[in-house]
């Protein structure tokens, strides 16, 4: 690790101030930034801390909408989260113990690697991120791997998750991180299907849309015996190919279909 | 039940500090005016090697000095503790291993320069400006490819990557060929046993001390065998006579044999702290374990077994290319040699075999022993070749083995693979496993998963292993470089506590606990009564270490040969004491007993007068009880066993998942079967790593791709089922006095075969004609091969 200097603000003005020094970052869990700055990988000048804000903490729910601080962790998600359960399995799926009571949801999705699992609930859910300037549509907000609409300075504060009629999340486990080899978020609203895919393409988390009308059709799935996806932009590496990743998205949704509630 | 003595589960007494923090371990021992070391390694796999300019890095803050392969010019190489002979008389191709890259780069982790500063991130920094100029080769990785005509050589001084070409037994070769030209059968396997990284929960850390007031140094080490590093780097390395030179490996975090060999980082801590005049510390991170800890297997063989029109095993041909990696780790030659090739026989009579191995230098980590060491490799392709031999033939795999046995009166069993079981009753286990696991009631088991949607397989495999590494007249022959019996000191104090100073080194094997039984066992006192040292030089009698399953049949054998002779000397005592016949004390009890009579003498009185020796037979005896054995046995010991996997695989998804686990194994008698029952434990869990997660891969690059837990999958507890365990079946060992065979290893050893036979047993019943799916056995690797 090289040296930096650490801040720990109350609020998030004072944050964004701390952040105005490009070289400064934030922290939240530090679940994935400190592994990396570990490994000389990566060098802020400042770390900023986003812990010792209260106003970025905690699970609400009102009238059909539940929204998440971004500095919650993925713990209190699982425990608290209970008006959307598919949400809550999600977050206590995560990592181990000592990473769940770590790590965020917003530095989950600020970091957006292409086998987390929150990416896909946002994006499956139609939810809303809330940064420290604006509000961004989860179509807008994945921009490919490790990579988001997020502006130099700028900071999630909260997610907005309308809840679903059915919702499941299917994780095929990488058998060595644990991360998504590929995970499957399907969920059910009055308009519709959406679902999301984590884990499996070179491009980061994606909706499937054959899937999405098929499903919004008929939310079985049987409804989905057709279809196959290709392997194209699917990725490869030592714990699958691009051919098993697609395949394993089919199997995935219809997993997750089933298992709805 | 006995209480506390042989045969007894007392608890682990070693365990309440491990559990609780208290352990030391060498990254707890910090000495006054510590300096450390980071060493810049190499992320390129090969290279010329053109220079190295330090001058930057040594102006940085907190460097005390930078050292280069030029710096240990006067230096010795590590050495290669074994030299194996080739099929043509000829030794094998041994290369320079020196302790810094020199002239040219050859693997990935290479060590190129080392900084000592005052504190690790201050090394750490420097070693950022070094400037290393080189001009990188291709990459020497596959290893056929390695030994292909024009071949780039990982060596220039070689004359190409082959190490040795060993075949054994040689005069056999003509005498297999025709055997396989009659045979009714054939059953031919090609399979990959695949790298693994060791991976022990404690990294490796080397701590060089100096004194100068009577110029001796310490190396406080990470190792399973402190003896044999000061010997190979006193004598070999650093040129430092073994009396101005101690190595202690405290609390050891676990080995799993990568804590064996002598390393590069040993020397340079123990060379460094002279020439600076202050203890040098290192302590690996884990990223560099993956690219600095010698890696375990990767073999490539081709197996073929011949049966006649009865079934019965005729002969068995093997062609193996094992890595030897960069360089020759410390026993790396005789892993797939004289540990695999002896072990072809298995449990069967197969009177004809020959095996050829074919080591190879490639630009990767170096490989050497691992968990078994070559007999996990040979039991795996073996008990590959029976499975696929029996339902070639549409046999039961359980029935084909018990045909083919050894069979329990035909002991001694001299093999043709030059090694002689002592003892043995394979049947016993076969049938014991086979009941444990209702090998009968599978089918309803299969029938319950098919109605969840799920495939379900069984498979067995029997084992046998040689332990107790020795003798060391014959290992001697075989081309060791080393003795290797044991030693063991027993001092027993005035007031009768016993401390045992054993040669034997425990790095998770709970010595502590079982050493004591077996004293306790032969004097009547409480294993309380007993303390073990061990893993420090300066205190222990030369001993060979812990590897090889050899603690209990050779370590405990040195013990209870010099418990003997305590005993005997006792009894003159308490003769003397009683004024009775030495031929009629008894001990029992921890009380000596003249026979026939009621008199006695406590324990306690006879070791108090040996210390004050005021009613004494001085002329006939001296004062003192402490005694000395060197035990070097008659032979290796040979447990052998029956394990039984059942699994069911996720057609969709190509997952496996282990349902149940069956281990019945002969280790001879056993001291404390709770602790051997952890042993197995451990061994299957390792084994069921190796079959369902582990795998160490390289790019054609040389370019380690599983160098992090991100990528290299470890078995987590959820990965194994409740694994039980029997030891009921007992074939003591006929040549050592405890009649003890080990049981370190087996679990490595027998499990990757049996869940391999189980998944492939799994979709055969699903009717796909799937003969082998080679390690790990990942969900991707199943569902392409149920669907290539
Ligand atoms: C062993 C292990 C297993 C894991 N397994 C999984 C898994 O199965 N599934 C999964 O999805 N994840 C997994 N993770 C990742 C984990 O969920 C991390 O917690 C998460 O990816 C990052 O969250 P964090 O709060 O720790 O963020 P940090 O590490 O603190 O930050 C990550 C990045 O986001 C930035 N950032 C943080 N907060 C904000 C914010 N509010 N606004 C803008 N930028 C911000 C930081 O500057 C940094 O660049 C695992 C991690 C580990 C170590």
């Amino acid at each position: 690790m090289y040296n930096f200097d650490f801040v720990r603000p109350a609020t998030v003005d004072e944050a964004l101030a701390a952040l105005a020094d490009e070289d400064a970052q934030p922290l939240s869990g530090g679940q994935t930034l400190i592994p990396t700055m570990k490994q000389r990988l990566n060098a802020p000048s400042a770390l900023v801390s986003l812990l010792g804000i209260e106003a970025l903490k905690g699970v609400k729910t009102s009238d059909g909408t539940i929204e998440i601080g971004a500095a919650t962790t993925h713990a209190d998600v699982a425990a608290q989260a209970t008006g959307y359960p598919a949400l809550a399995a999600l977050a206590g799926g995560i990592g181990d113990p000592a990473v769940r009571n770590r790590g965020t949801i917003g530095g989950s999705l600020a970091n957006n690697d292409p086998a987390a699992c929150y990416p896909a609930a946002v994006l499956a859910s139609g939810a809303t991120v809330v940064t420290s300037g604006r509000e961004i549509a989860a179509d807008d907000f994945f921009d490919g791997m490790f990579t988001t609409a997020l502006e130099q300075g700028e900071i999630i504060t909260a997610v907005k998750f309308p809840v679903p009629q059915a919702a499941a999340y299917m994780k095929f486990e990488q058998p060595a991180s644990r991360f998504a080899l590929c995970g499957v978020f399907v969920a059910k609203y009055a308009e519709g299907v959406r679902v999301a895919v984590t884990g499996a393409s070179e491009d980061g988390v994606f909706r499937w849309s054959e899937a999405e009308a098929a499903l919004s059709a008929t939310f079985s799935a049987s409804a989905l015996e057709g279809l196959s996806l290709s392997a194209e932009g699917m990725m490869t590496d030592l714990h699958g190919t691009a051919e098993y990743r697609a395949h394993l998205v089919k199997v995935l949704t219809g997993r997750a279909v089933a298992s709805a509630s | 039940m006995p209480k506390d003595g042989i045969g007894a589960s007392i608890k682990r007494r070693e365990d309440p500090r491990f559990l609780t923090g208290r352990g030391r371990y060498t990254d707890d021992i910090n000495l006054n005016g510590q300096a450390h070391v980071h060493f810049l390694r190499a992320d390129v796999a090969h290279a010329v090697l053109n220079g190295i300019d330090t001058s930057a890095a040594a102006a940085m803050p907190g460097v005390l000095r930078i050292f280069t392969a030029a710096d240990f010019s006067g230096v010795g190489g590590l050495p290669c503790g074994w030299q194996v002979t080739d099929r043509h008389g000829q030794p094998m191709q041994e290369p320079k291993h020196p302790i810094m890259a020199e002239g040219k780069i050859r693997h990935v982790g290479e060590i190129l320069a080392a900084v000592v500063a005052e504190s690790v991130e201050q090394a750490r920094d420097a070693a950022e400006a070094i400037e290393v100029d080189y001009d990188e080769l291709p990459a020497v990785i596959d290893m056929k490819a390695a030994c292909a005509e024009g071949a780039v050589k990982v060596h220039d001084d070689l004359t190409s990557n082959l190490c040795y070409d060993w075949g054994f037994v040689e005069e056999n070769k003509a005498a297999v060929d025709e055997a396989f030209a009659s045979a009714a059968h054939v059953t031919t396997l090609e399979l990959v046993n695949n790298r693994l990284v060791a991976n022990p929960m404690e990294p490796r850390v080397a701590i060089g001390d100096y004194a100068l007031h009577d110029d001796s140094s310490t190396l406080y080490t990470t190792s399973q065998n402190p003896h044999v590093i000061r010997l190979l780097m006193g004598a070999f390395v650093l040129g430092i006579p073994e009396h101005k030179l101690r190595v202690v490996a405290p609390d050891v975090g676990g080995g799993f044999g990568t804590k064996i060999f002598h390393y590069a980082e040993e020397a340079f801590c123990t060379f460094a702290a002279k020439q600076l005049r202050r203890p040098v510390k290192w302590t690996s991170t884990r990223s560099e374990a993956f690219i600095s800890d010698a890696h375990g297997r990767d073999h490539v063989t081709k197996i073929e077994l011949a049966l006649d029109s009865e079934h019965n095993f005729i002969a068995l041909r093997t062609d193996t290319y094992a890595n030897m990696g960069a360089y020759l780790s410390t026993f790396a030659p005789s892993v797939p040699t004289w540990l695999h090739g002896t072990l072809m026989a298995g449990n069967y009579r197969t009177p004809l075999i020959y095996v050829n191995v074919k080591a190879v230098f490639t630009n990767t980590v170096p490989v050497d022993a691992y968990r078994g060491a070559g007999r996990p490799e040979a039991t795996f392709q073996l008990e590959r070749v029976v499975d696929k031999a029996a339902r070639e033939l549409a046999l039961d795999p359980a029935e084909l083995r018990r045909q083919n046995f050894i069979r329990k009166d035909q002991f001694p069993y001299a093999t043709p693979v030059a090694v002689e079981y002592d003892t043995g009753d394979y049947e016993a286990t076969l049938d014991k496993a086979l009941a444990m696991s209702d090998y009968a009631g599978f089918d309803a088991r299969r029938q319950e998963s098919e109605a969840r949607g799920k495939l379900r397989g069984i498979g067995l495999s029997h084992y046998i292993e040689a332990c107790g590494i020795a003798p060391s007249n014959l290992v001697g022959q075989l081309g060791a470089r080393a003795g290797l019996y044991e030693s063991a000191t027993v001092r027993v104090n005035a007031t009768g506590g016993i401390v045992v100073m054993t040669g034997s080194h425990s790095h998770g094997q709970g010595h502590e606990t079982s050493f004591p039984q077996v004293i306790a066992e032969m004097i009547g006192i409480a294993p309380d009564q007993v303390e073990i040292v061990h893993g420090d030089t300066a205190n222990t009698p030369m001993g060979m270490g812990t590897y090889g399953s050899r603690s209990i049949a050779v370590g405990g054998s040195a013990m209870v040969r010099a418990t003997e002779k305590i005993i005997a000397k006792a009894k003159k005592i308490a003769a003397h004491l009683m004024e009775a016949a030495e031929a009629d004390i008894e001990l029992k009890d921890g009380a000596f007993t003249v026979a026939g009579t009621d008199k006695s003498v406590a324990w306690g009185d006879v070791t108090l007068a040996a210390y004050v020796p005021h009613n004494y037979p001085l002329d006939e005896i001296e004062p003192g009880l402490e005694e000395t054995a060197f035990y070097d046995p008659a032979n290796f010991t040979y447990p052998s066993g029956c394990y039984i996997c059942e699994v069911e695989v996720d057609p969709d998804t190509g997952r496996v998942e282990v349902q149940s686990f069956t281990a019945a194994d002969d280790f001879g008698n056993v001291i404390n079967p709770m602790i051997v029952a952890g042993q197995v434990h451990g061994g299957v869990g390792q084994g069921i790593g190796q079959a369902l997660l582990e795998n160490c891969v390289y790019d054609g690059d040389g370019q380690l791709l599983s160098a992090s837990y991100m990528d290299y999958a470890m078995p987590r507890a959820r990965d194994l089922p409740m694994i039980a365990v029997d030891h009921s079946c007992c074939t003591p060992c006929t040549h050592n006095p405890l009649g003890v065979k080990g049981c370190g290893e087996a679990g490595a050893i027998g499990s990757p075969p049996a869940l391999v036979n189980a998944v492939v047993d799994a979709l055969h019943r699903a009717g796909k004609e799937v003969s082998h799916i080679d390690m790990p056995l990942s969900p991707a690797r199943v569902w392409a091969a149920m669907n290539g």
